[in-house]
């Protein structure tokens, strides 16, 4: 309802107040006349006839004040009085929507602010609710609303489907977006008091819907089900990342019953499908990488040598030291540990990874592979230097505490 | 359309540092206002800055050789640009010539200028 009564407004905030004006008019009328036929078309069909009549009071202003977002296109036909039938046809509907994940995702933003007005103007959640998921303060939180706002009217960031030619970069931005808000709620860092819980399972859920809907809206473009396949194996594999003590499990030491097989194969039709229709962007790679995991019976009867080529191939368009420290750890499974720190080794030396637990993680977990207990712990210890998340600390401070018995 | 729906914005281009600007650069400037009226957006104003070192900097009271910020890029043109909306604006603003930098894409405030009869 919101997207479509902005395609009206050009204005977010126009747009959320006769949104919230169409809900007060409701309780008022359906109170006295009773709830129509289609409650959703009515609320839309009135917020949008709200919107054009403050709009028509914006542009008796606009003279004056030429900041005033104006709409670039043809004026849409006025409004049918309510209850007049189909507000907004499901396509329609469709296309706000998407028109509204660009505006919301539109690369002119920081990043920060594309993830809060997503969760705001497309989620639909209150200010202090997306605050509190992104563990900022309120205030914090509706400034940075608010100069996004600001920002989207001034500069006139469109409310529009980019063009062809740009799409592919800008659905891009979109699904880092949605990347994000998971690990946000899969890894919650230890900060603002809400970090010791290791999953934030709204957030992940939110992500997943909206996969889910740009899916529907975006079908031809292989990397949003590239990206819906992998938080569709993350989802599936939820249950079994902490114990029952909310302890952090390793992938080793889960229990694979637990793993939810229907979404597992939703992800590996979906997989399938983007593998060969296209040459494979990031998410479908990572979502091959994680389906593989997903559907092999134990670690070690993982097929790691197919998950290193696929690692490969992922380096190869997405040159991140990231990547290249989890391409180690399939080296490690399918050529053995002694070459995977060679790996790993290098990447200490490229530096970029300095600040990143795992790279620590990763070391020691080798060396104590390679039977090289003191070595292992002290790596175990930088890891734990870096670790804010209290579940991951506990894990790596009882590794330590194995490792040296005599201590 | 008419021109009500067309935005302000101003392209500012900064450069590495103060080289003239090869002749192929000037030539592609030449036609810049054309190829963005083809894709349906206007030049209405182009300046190129002299070099960094010919600045003088006022600040309070005080007179100095500029330029006022030391950085590694210097401001060295702008022109003014209406578009559609920011999309547009970007399209259009991508096809500056730069030699060593880039460009920064700001909408205007449009002061217009009430003439006395």
């Amino acid at each position: 309802m919101l997207a479509a009564t902005v395609r009206v407004t050009r204005d977010l905030d126009l747009a959320e107040e006769a949104v919230q004006d169409a809900y007060v008019q409701a309780l008022r009328t359906w109170r006295a006349r009773g709830v129509p036929a289609r409650p959703g078309a009515w609320l839309t069909t009135a917020a949008r006839r709200n919107a054009l009549t403050a709009r028509q009071r914006q542009r008796t202003l606009a003279a004056k004040l030429p900041l005033l977002i104006i709409p670039a296109e043809a004026e849409p036909a006025e409004a049918e009085p309510a209850q007049a039938g189909p507000a907004g046809t499901a396509p329609e509907e469709a296309d706000d929507r998407l028109r509204l994940v660009f505006t919301c995702c539109h690369p002119a933003l920081s990043i920060d602010a594309q993830v809060a007005l997503t969760l705001r103007l497309i989620c639909g959640m209150a200010t202090p609710e997306v605050a509190r998921a992104l563990l900022v303060s309120e205030s914090t939180m509706a400034a940075r609303i608010t100069r996004a706002k600001k920002k989207i009217s001034i500069a006139r960031i469109p409310y529009a489907v980019p063009q062809r030619a740009e799409l592919p970069g800008r659905v891009g931005a979109v699904l880092m977006v949605i990347y994000l808000l998971y690990t946000a709620g899969h890894t919650a860092a230890h900060t603002a008091g809400a970090g010791d819980r290791l999953t934030r399972d709204d957030l992940s859920d939110r992500a997943l819907d909206l996969a889910r809907m740009l899916r529907l809206l975006l079908p031809a473009e292989t990397e949003v089900a590239g990206l819906l396949a992998l938080l569709l194996v993350h989802h599936a594999r939820r249950a079994g990342r902490t114990d029952a003590d909310g302890r952090l499990r390793l992938l080793e030491d889960q229990d694979r019953d637990g793993w939810d097989r229907t979404l597992i194969a939703e992800a590996d039709r979906l997989i399938t499908a983007s593998l060969t229709a296209a040459p494979p962007g990031r998410f479908t790679l990572q979502a091959a990488i994680a389906a593989l995991h997903a559907q092999a019976p134990t670690y070690a009867a993982t097929d790691w040598p197919q998950i290193r080529l696929l690692y490969d191939r992922l380096l190869e368009i997405w040159p991140s030291p990231v990547v290249a420290l989890n391409r180690a750890v399939a080296v490690s499974m399918s050529d053995g540990p002694a070459a995977a720190l060679v790996l790993v080794e290098r990447l200490e030396r490229d530096g970029r990874l300095a600040a990143y637990p795992y790279l620590p993680t990763t070391k020691a977990d080798l060396l104590r592979r390679l039977d090289r207990p003191a070595a292992s712990a002290a790596a175990y210890a930088a890891a734990l230097a870096l670790t804010e998340n209290a579940a991951e600390r506990e894990f790596l401070a009882a590794r330590i505490a194995a490792l040296r018995p005599e201590v | 359309m008419a021109d009500e729906a067309l935005t302000k914005y101003a392209v500012l281009i900064f450069e590495r540092d103060g080289n003239d600007m090869p002749p192929e650069v000037i030539a592609e400037h030449e036609r810049l206002p054309q190829r963005v009226k083809e894709q349906g957006g206007r030049i209405t104003a182009g300046l190129a800055l002299q070099g960094n070192e010919t600045a003088t900097v006022i600040r309070g009271d005080l007179v100095t050789d500029g330029p006022f910020l030391e950085t590694k890029e210097v401001l060295a043109g702008i022109f003014v640009l209406e578009a559609r909306d920011l999309d547009h604006a970007l399209a259009l603003a991508r096809m500056t010539p730069i030699i060593n930098g880039g460009v920064e894409v700001r909408p205007l405030i449009d002061f217009a200028v009430v003439e006395e009869d």
